[in-house]
């Protein structure tokens, strides 16, 4: 029970936040490829990680979840400056860039992780995992339980500003101010993600593509439900992890980046034409 | 054959006076670079036994220039063939195949007894996987998804996630220590190369390269686009298939003789675009060839000279490849 309980808790926060993070960026940046994986924001985590572990390595874990936060969120800022110059926002172009961007952010980290020796522990750290999360060690993911609220509670102007900038502004919406906040929201909250259990790929692409497929794009209404399947799904992925090779473990973003990965690849195939 | 395909810019023609094509200067200049590197890497800092040290790194260089030169061969050619200039076969997931590939093996038949294999075997069964992989990309994609960058893209990501993510898995289920002898060869490295391996790679990129070059008009005919190059004569299929198995071998040799490097087609085939202003594959694949080989060697030369060995080409080229990728990015929307 003190195993059991703060694991299916945290698989819970930690799926819904991945789901929420993706349904957000794909509604803000118009896009449905975008999401934490591919807008950078998780490899920005990431190199935050490693330069608090290599330069303040007894830092308590709130101080690396702050630096991880607001490397997240420069790295996210980044992703949009970019956006910004980027005239036609060609579907496939966006998330290309969001993609390459993360690899620059991953390169840096795995350079500096390789000069210190850290390369293995890096490893580690951004596999998502759930099998180290016990009682104290998992209660960071509160804060993204009410970064997720908060980001229902901004949910129909986030849908507005997702309509086009002029549209949001005739509405008397500050579009610009609404973007920053809703990325700043999901940045924020995926970057806790990767501090307390890692990375956990494909989740915020896929369950937002399949919602918004079922649903529609009012976002207000879609969130809950994108939340519900990101935990349903996240903790399918964790039974099956546990007992693919039962005594061990593995990852769970493994078993997601196995499964997700043909779920996603059979739904684009197939809905190809609709596509874009 | 032989197709006009002037591009749009094209030089202006002035009257008489003989003025060499821009891609012959340009090949030029990066050929002497090329030289430059080579003499900076076979000299800089010479100590010690000469003869040996010379041996080192000339086998060094005859590696870097093969693994060089294929890459960027590889990249020109799918740019042609899948029709835009930004995907490459790393990240269609070739790459993370080679990873995987090696990951299982290992797993198979224990990371000791596989690295015992006749390495002749190895190379030609990791040969032969990834030209299967190929083919399949191409029967699968290039041909479901004509003209759908969109869906290539997003195919070619989300398999080199998958392929990590198994490779991952496996990787879990081998024995930790053998996992280290293992994690040695997927990071490329010039250290450690084999000389029959190289021998062989030669023989394998050279006659590659041959290939290539007696495609080279119809692999321009194929540039303008299905239709045209259809109308024009040529099987554009057969010429695709062709070229995706070229690119199998020209990808699989460098990677299975030195490991996996992800930026360096990209960076070498996009920059002799820029500088060549040109498409016709008589221009680029020289141009991209000494590129790539240039670039890798000055890159490698800089980590060992200045950076003491404490760093990985490979991850150097992923920084400022992925930096170079984002401008090009920009850049190209711009027009």
């Amino acid at each position: 029970m003190t195993s059991r309980i703060p694991r299916t808790i945290a698989i819970i926060l930690a799926g819904s936040a991945m789901a929420v993070a993706g349904l957000t960026m794909q509604t803000l940046t118009r896009n449905r490829f975008v999401a934490p994986d591919t807008a950078g924001t998780l490899d920005a985590a990431t190199l935050g990680l490693v330069l608090g572990a290599m330069y303040v390595p007894s830092a308590p874990i709130y101080l690396r979840m702050v630096i991880a936060v607001v490397f997240a969120l420069a790295g996210t800022g980044l992703f949009l400056l970019l956006l910004q110059r980027l005239q036609f926002r060609d579907i496939v172009v966006v998330p290309l860039m969001g993609l390459m961007l993360g690899a620059v952010f991953n390169a840096a980290s795995v350079f500096l992780a390789y000069r210190e020796g850290l390369l293995q522990t890096l490893v580690t750290w951004i596999s998502g995992d759930f099998s180290g999360t016990l009682r104290g060690r998992y209660e960071l993911l509160y804060v993204v339980a009410a970064l997720t609220i908060l980001t229902y509670w901004f949910a129909e102007r986030f849908t507005i500003a997702g309509i086009g900038r002029d549209f949001a502004v005739n509405l008397g919406l500050d579009h610009g101010r609404t973007v920053l906040i809703g990325m700043g929201l999901v940045a924020s909250s995926s970057a806790v993600v990767v501090v307390v259990v890692g990375e956990i790929p494909l989740l915020g692409l896929v369950v937002p593509n399949i919602v918004t497929l079922a649903l529609g794009d009012r976002l207000r209404r879609v969130l809950p439900v994108a939340a519900v399947a990101g935990a349903i799904l996240l903790l399918l992925a964790d039974i099956g992890s546990r007992t693919v090779r039962h005594p061990y473990e593995v990852p769970v973003g493994v078993v997601l980046g196995v499964v997700g990965g043909f779920a996603f690849l059979a739904i684009v195939l197939r809905s190809r034409g609709r596509v874009g | 054959m032989s197709v006009d395909t002037e591009p749009i810019r094209g030089e202006p023609i002035r009257g008489g006076t003989f003025r060499p094509r821009r891609s012959i200067v340009v090949t030029a200049v990066i050929g002497v670079a090329f030289l430059i590197a080579v003499a900076c890497f076979m000299t800089y800092d010479l100590r010690g036994s000469l003869s040996y040290a010379l041996e080192l790194r000339a086998r060094k260089v005859a590696a870097m220039t093969l693994v060089g030169v294929g890459l960027s061969v590889a990249t020109v050619l799918f740019h042609t063939v899948s029709g835009n200039r930004i995907l490459t076969p790393a990240l269609m997931g070739f790459d993370a195949l080679y990873i995987l590939l090696q990951t299982v093996a290992a797993y198979l038949f224990g990371t000791f007894a596989f690295l015992r294999i006749d390495v002749r075997v190895r190379f030609l069964g990791e040969l032969a996987v990834m030209m299967l992989f190929a083919l399949f990309l191409n029967h699968i994609f290039l041909r479901r998804t004509r003209g759908d960058v969109v869906l290539l893209m997003l195919a070619g990501v989300v398999m080199s996630g998958m392929f990590r993510a198994i490779g991952n898995l496996v990787a879990r289920l081998i024995d930790p220590n053998e996992f280290v002898a293992l994690q040695d060869r997927l990071f490329a490295s010039f250290s450690s190369v084999d000389e029959q391996l190289l021998g062989a790679s030669a023989v394998c990129v050279a006659v590659a390269l041959v290939v290539v070059w007696r495609m080279r008009y119809q692999l321009d005919a194929v540039a303008l686009g299905h239709d045209h190059a259809s109308s024009l004569g040529v099987d554009v299929d057969r010429v695709t298939r062709v070229s995706m198995a070229l690119v199998a071998v020209l990808v699989a040799v460098p990677t299975a003789l030195v490991g996996a490097i992800t930026f360096l087609g990209l960076l070498a085939s996009n920059g002799v675009y820029l500088a060549t202003r040109t498409f016709r594959h008589r221009s680029t694949v020289p141009a991209a060839a000494l590129a790539g080989a240039t670039i890798l060697i000055a890159a490698q030369f800089v980590i060992e000279e200045f950076f003491a060995f404490n760093t990985r080409a490979s991850m150097v080229l992923a920084f400022f490849g992925g930096i170079a990728f984002i401008a090009l990015l920009l850049k190209e929307q711009r027009r």
